[in-house]
């Protein structure tokens, strides 16, 4: 028994009959999570953060869009209030609604390819509480764009989303928020598949980028 | 204590008159208004000088009664000419030789009444109580109470149609915005404050500014739940006037609001929490001064088969979701707002090259073409060939033909 421990239980033992509490480290309780809708990656990650913040970032056609829609699909069905800060307005409110968002429940805003009103707006939403699920899509925007948001920035909104217990989503090209995101989660394009005459979908890396463990995500044009 | 005035053909004159001495009036029919005029007497003495003020005020020939009770202030109103004070006790001897005609019974019991030889009130509160009740009931139970002025009731005062409006005139023009909203505070609080003394809230602010060159600015404000927060209330006003200020310096306000019934909405336990209606309205006011009432809502499809077609509603937290299970995850298409025009080489009558201002590369696979046309009846009908392609830079497009103007544009990228 080290010095320290040895202190520690003379300590303890001489207050144990004052104070009814055990000198043990306060463990932060696990965060909860929500379903992502796939299967594969909920098993990777075990979902997203039901508050905090969840970053998802990668190349141009590597599923960023579907997993946000899933995602809305899932906060909607469990009749959560959900918005969706449209950095350069690319969201397709038709596709969504066929992959189960139900679209009342979404306030969608369109920022004009304007990142500071992107992050103003994002920081109205979380602030104004009551929100499941709020997600932000910097995928379009330019990159420099994006990385001049300072993780100053990053920190307050997660911070205040923690606070007002909402999930924040934000999809990007590259990953901006570091160490501010509670999870972060790359994805990658690995193959596209073609049936014939039909485009059929492609499947996607999606790696979890604190635990460096991967699996793989189909994603179809018509799901089975 | 009650007073009534009757004057047929003259109600205006009347209502005018008792509003003068009591906030308490029943206008009983066209012709009789009663008023009641508890706690007057300190200020126009006893029930004679107070019936003697009340000719004099009236100013046209009405006949005056003061009782204990209301039906027989009415009944002596409608008897006696002049000015009839009952002192408490003597109503029966007062009213016993009035016709029975004044009673309002009903036809039946006034033939009865009649061959029976009773004519007048005095008569009838003669009859013993137990012969009445028996051969004629609760109604001539009533009557002979009526009769003998014993009858109780309430007055059922006149309801003045609620309005919530208040105006303030301004000493000197305000120009800044500023100093406006502290009057502007100062009118919704009144109004909020008479509000919830009636339990009410609003679901619709109207401002009017008038302005120094003579003009109002209007401002309406519908709200999408009855709302009673004064905070609220002027920050939405602020951002509306940021947003649409008026063009001159404003002389005078006048404010509205909309009485309605408060919300009640019995919280789920099962159910999460959703944005508290007041901050959701200030945050989208916000937001809609930011970017544009057209660029924040819910999306909602329109009944068409043109693609990308959709309308923005405003957004509101009432509508609940239907209990449905969530479909597996699908591709989702990034869609290109504007459409892009896109150059594209052909070889083979399939897409070979693509450049636009946002990509270019060549065409490693092509699948389509994908027809797609209609609404030719309106002036913009679509008719165009889709294809989906992926480019060398790994990236998934849909790219399609306008068969009308043989333009090619880049509609979007899957994601």
């Amino acid at each position: 028994m080290t010095a320290a421990a040895a202190l520690r239980e003379h300590v303890r033992s001489a207050l144990i009959h004052r104070f009814d509490v055990d000198f043990t480290l306060h463990q932060k309780p696990a965060a909860e999570m929500v379903s992502t809708g796939f299967d594969a990656l909920d098993s990777l990650t075990g979902g997203i953060p039901r508050t905090g913040m969840t970053e998802i970032y990668g190349p141009p056609s590597s599923g960023r869009m579907s997993l946000l829609v899933s995602l809305l699909a899932q906060a909607t069905s469990r009749q959560e209030c959900c918005a969706l800060i449209d950095a350069s307005g690319a969201f397709d409110p038709a596709g969504a609604e066929s992959a189960g968002v139900h679209l009342p429940n979404l306030l969608w805003v369109r920022c004009g390819g304007n990142a500071e009103h992107a992050l103003k707006a994002a920081d109205l939403l979380i602030q104004a509480g009551g929100f499941g699920l709020i997600a932000m899509d910097l995928a379009d925007l330019d990159l420099r764009d994006a990385q001049r948001i300072s993780l100053a920035s990053w920190f307050r909104l997660r911070h205040a989303a923690e606070k007002m217990r909402s999930s924040f989503v934000v999809i990007g090209r590259e990953v901006n928020a570091k160490s501010c995101s509670n999870l972060q989660i790359a994805l990658h394009p690995r193959q596209t598949h073609w049936t014939g005459k039909l485009f059929d979908g492609f499947t996607a890396q999606a790696q979890s980028a604190k635990t460096s463990r991967s699996t793989d995500v189909r994603l179809s044009v018509r799901p089975r | 204590m009650y007073a009534c005035l009757y004057a047929p053909g003259n109600l205006a004159v009347l209502l005018e008159c008792a509003q003068y001495f009591s906030p308490h009036i029943e206008q009983t029919t066209a012709d009789t208004v009663v008023l009641r005029i508890d706690g007057l007497g300190p200020l126009f003495g006893s029930p004679d000088q107070l019936a003697t003020a009340i000719a004099n005020r009236i100013g046209i020939p009405a006949n005056i009664a003061i009782a204990t009770e209301p039906d027989t202030a009415i009944h002596a109103a409608r008897g006696i000419n002049g000015v009839t004070v009952i002192p408490p006790g003597s109503e029966a001897k007062v009213l016993a030789t009035l016709p029975l005609s004044l009673l309002g019974s009903t036809p039946e019991t006034a033939q009865i009444l009649d061959a029976w030889g009773i004519h007048t009130f005095g008569q009838l509160a003669a009859l013993p109580p137990l012969g009445i009740a028996a051969r004629l009931g609760e109604e001539g139970t009533y009557l002979r109470e009526l009769a003998r002025g014993e009858s109780s009731r309430q007055l059922r005062p006149i309801e003045e149609p609620l309005q919530f409006e208040d105006t303030l005139e301004l000493d000197y023009p305000v120009d800044l915005l500023e100093p406006l909203a502290f009057l502007l505070a100062r009118l919704i609080n009144d109004l909020c404050q008479r509000l919830s003394s009636r339990a009410l809230a609003a679901n619709e602010i109207r401002l009017c500014l008038f302005l120094e060159d003579r003009t109002q600015h209007e401002a309406i404000l519908k709200l999408p739940v009855p709302m009673r927060d004064p905070p609220a209330f002027l920050k939405l006003l602020q951002l509306e006037l940021d947003a649409r200020p008026p063009q001159s310096p404003v002389v005078k306000i006048r404010m509205a609001l909309e009485p309605v019934k408060p919300r009640t909405q019995q919280q789920n336990i099962f159910l999460p929490s959703a944005p508290e209606p007041e901050r959701l309205e200030i945050t989208l006011a916000r937001l809609m001064n930011l970017l544009g009432a057209e660029n924040v809502g819910s999306p909602r499809l329109r009944d068409t088969h043109r693609p990308d077609s959709f309308q923005i509603d405003r957004f509101s937290t009432l509508k609940k979701s239907p209990d449905q299970s969530v479909p597996p995850p699908r591709l989702i298409l990034r869609r290109y707002r504007p459409l892009k025009h896109a150059q594209v080489i052909l070889s083979n009558q399939h897409p070979v090259q693509v450049s636009s201002q946002r990509i270019h590369g060549k065409v490693l696979t092509s699948v389509g073409p994908w027809r797609t046309s209609g609404e030719w009846w309106m002036p913009e009908p679509w008719d165009r060939d889709e294809w989906d392609i992926a480019l060398t830079d790994g990236a998934l497009y849909r790219i399609h033909e306008d068969r009308r103007t043989g333009r090619w544009f880049l509609e979007g990228n899957y994601d």
